[in-house]
């Protein structure tokens, strides 16, 4: 659970986590949204599906793995939000099969 | 597009070589994965330096940051390397094209260094550096019970910018064992680096009156979900984030992916590549500056950073060998202060054995595949002889963080088991791409 501090950075740039939109400042990155959205996860682990958070912030843990706009394994902590971004919880492993294959 | 240097990260030490760099007439280019310069000690100067929580030293940063913005080197930001070719100088960045230099330079800094505990990976715990970013790029705070819990002198700063912030710490469990103060005045370096320890003192008096704990030993996160409780050894207390801490290692990733020679750091507990005087390493067309080369701080970081553009110039024909010595003996001097009170943080806040390598076999080390202590332990005992080998075993390391946040862990645990020394266990040899592409990217080439 993070909180702004409007005194210092207004929270100017509206996004959506989950598609519920939040307002957060210019600068943050879209792992802060998450972070700052108050959200459970910003993903579920590929191997046992276990909630995750951002750890790092700064790149290298690879926890806040997340679609952004439509794109999958995103590290958010590296994306500068734009106005109108759209973060998802990324929940486990893809599927590898294709589905009109049948299986 | 092609250079003279190439400098890869725009921090402390990359801002610094690439002004000193421009001074001597090099064509520079200057790529970095964030938005903005500064690195992470200087990270969002330009945007947050009014925020005063963030203190003065921070804000010192602009006038770094200014005068890399108007060195005249090009400048590429939020862009990524993923593969170098040492032997011709082809750098493969994304997005973007192709770049090719005479001389890298590698100034990728640090990472915290990973504190494997049990429920370390439950949302609601994270790096103190973490929490610090929070606070520099969108001016944001932890609210409700937070915990910090660890060592170093980032504890003691980051405390004192929430404190500030009207968000202090509930409770600073400090892992500093009983007696360590001795032993860091033993090192040495505390006189020639007063400075520095005053600036240490002023922090603590700036906390004093916070809830600490000393010499916490057996910390674990519990909780359903996410993080409701933080234990230890003799203590448990309610906490809705913990932020851990015990200190930085060198980002040896890229170096390590490169194979250039590394020598094991006693002090430091931890892998750094070899490098000269001026930051040349192994690789006769890579340097490496600033925290990537031993952990020194931002100071120290600047002039290394300004020694291998020296040098470069030196080696590019730019410089004589004279005008190499007589320019670099005064920063030489500034680095040699700026390193000064390194022995005694060192020995103050050495990290545990636990730290290191984790006794408990239940706690995960390898947070992308989930992999325990024990699972380590046991693929040591069917003969994996460091961290490249129980990758095979466990997939340990080959996961999307590459092994930044498992590989140590893995070989100090595996040394551990073997009986042999840290150094004997050859650590996890990263392979590009540096980062994790997608196909698009790849395809794009």
């Amino acid at each position: 659970m993070y909180a702004t501090r409007p005194e210092a950075r207004p929270a100017t740039v509206e996004v959506f986590v989950d598609g519920v939109a939040v307002r957060v400042p210019a600068g943050a990155s879209a792992a802060a949204a998450v972070l700052l959205a108050g959200s459970a996860a910003i993903r579920e682990t590929a191997v046992t599906g276990a909630p995750r958070l951002p750890y790092c912030m700064m790149g290298v843990c690879f926890d806040c793995l997340a679609e952004v706009d439509g794109a999958a394994n995103v590290q958010a902590c590296m994306v500068p939000v734009v106005a109108g971004m759209r973060i998802s919880r990324q929940a486990g492993a893809r599927d590898a099969l294709m589905p009109e294959a049948g299986r | 597009m092609s250079f003279d240097l190439a400098v890869i990260g725009a921090g402390p030490a990359g801002m610094a070589a690439a002004v000193e760099a421009r001074a001597l007439g090099l064509a520079v280019l200057v790529v970095d994965e964030q938005p903005a310069p500064g690195g992470q000690v200087f990270r969002s100067v330009e945007a947050a330096h009014g925020d005063a929580v963030l203190g003065a030293e921070y804000s010192a940063g602009l006038g770094l940051v200014e005068s890399f913005r108007r060195s005249g080197a090009t400048y590429r930001p939020g862009t990524t390397l993923w593969h170098l070719d040492p032997d011709s100088g082809e750098m493969s960045l994304t997005p973007g094209g192709p770049a090719v230099a005479r001389r890298v330079l590698l100034a990728t800094g640090a990472q915290e260094r990973p504190v494997p505990i049990l429920g370390w990976t439950l949302p609601g715990v994270m790096g103190m550096g973490a929490a610090q970013i929070m606070l520099k790029t969108a001016g944001a705070v932890p609210s409700g019970q937070v915990v910090l819990a660890g060592q170093g002198p980032l504890l003691w700063l980051l405390a004192a910018q929430l404190k500030r912030a009207g968000a202090a710490p509930a409770l600073i469990l400090e892992t500093t064992p009983k007696g360590r103060l001795a032993a860091a005045f033993r090192a040495g370096g505390w006189f020639s680096g007063r400075g520095l320890l005053l600036k240490g003192l002023g922090l603590l008096r700036e906390t004093r009156g916070l809830p600490v704990v000393r010499a916490v030993t057996g910390l674990r996160a519990e909780g359903e979900g996410r993080v409701q409780r933080v234990v230890w050894d003799g203590g448990s207390a309610d906490c809705d984030t913990l932020l851990l801490h015990e200190g930085v290692v060198p980002a040896t990733h890229i170096p390590l992916a490169l194979g250039l020679e590394h020598a094991w750091d006693v002090r430091q507990q931890c892998w750094r590549p070899v490098v000269d005087v001026h930051g040349a390493s192994s690789h006769d067309r890579v340097a490496v500056a600033g925290d990537g080369a031993g952990i020194g701080g931002w100071q120290a970081a600047v002039a290394s950073g300004q020694l291998a553009a020296l040098d470069a110039a030196h080696r590019l024909g730019r410089l004589t060998a004279e005008g190499l010595a007589q320019r670099a003996a005064p920063v030489r001097r500034m680095q040699a202060e700026a390193l000064a009170l390194r022995p005694f943080l060192d020995a103050l806040y050495a990290p545990s054995a636990a730290v290191l390598a984790p006794p408990d076999d239940q706690v995960l080390v390898c947070r992308c595949e989930e992999v325990t202590a024990g699972q380590v332990r046991a693929a040591a005992r069917l003969g994996a002889q460091g961290p490249n080998q129980a990758k095979t075993f466990l997939r340990s390391g080959m996961g999307a963080c590459q092994g930044r946040m498992c590989g140590a862990t893995v070989a100090r645990i595996i040394a551990e088991s073997r009986g042999v020394t840290p150094e004997t266990v050859a650590p996890l040899r990263p392979r590009a791409p540096y980062k994790p592409l997608t196909v698009a990217q790849l395809a794009g080439l």
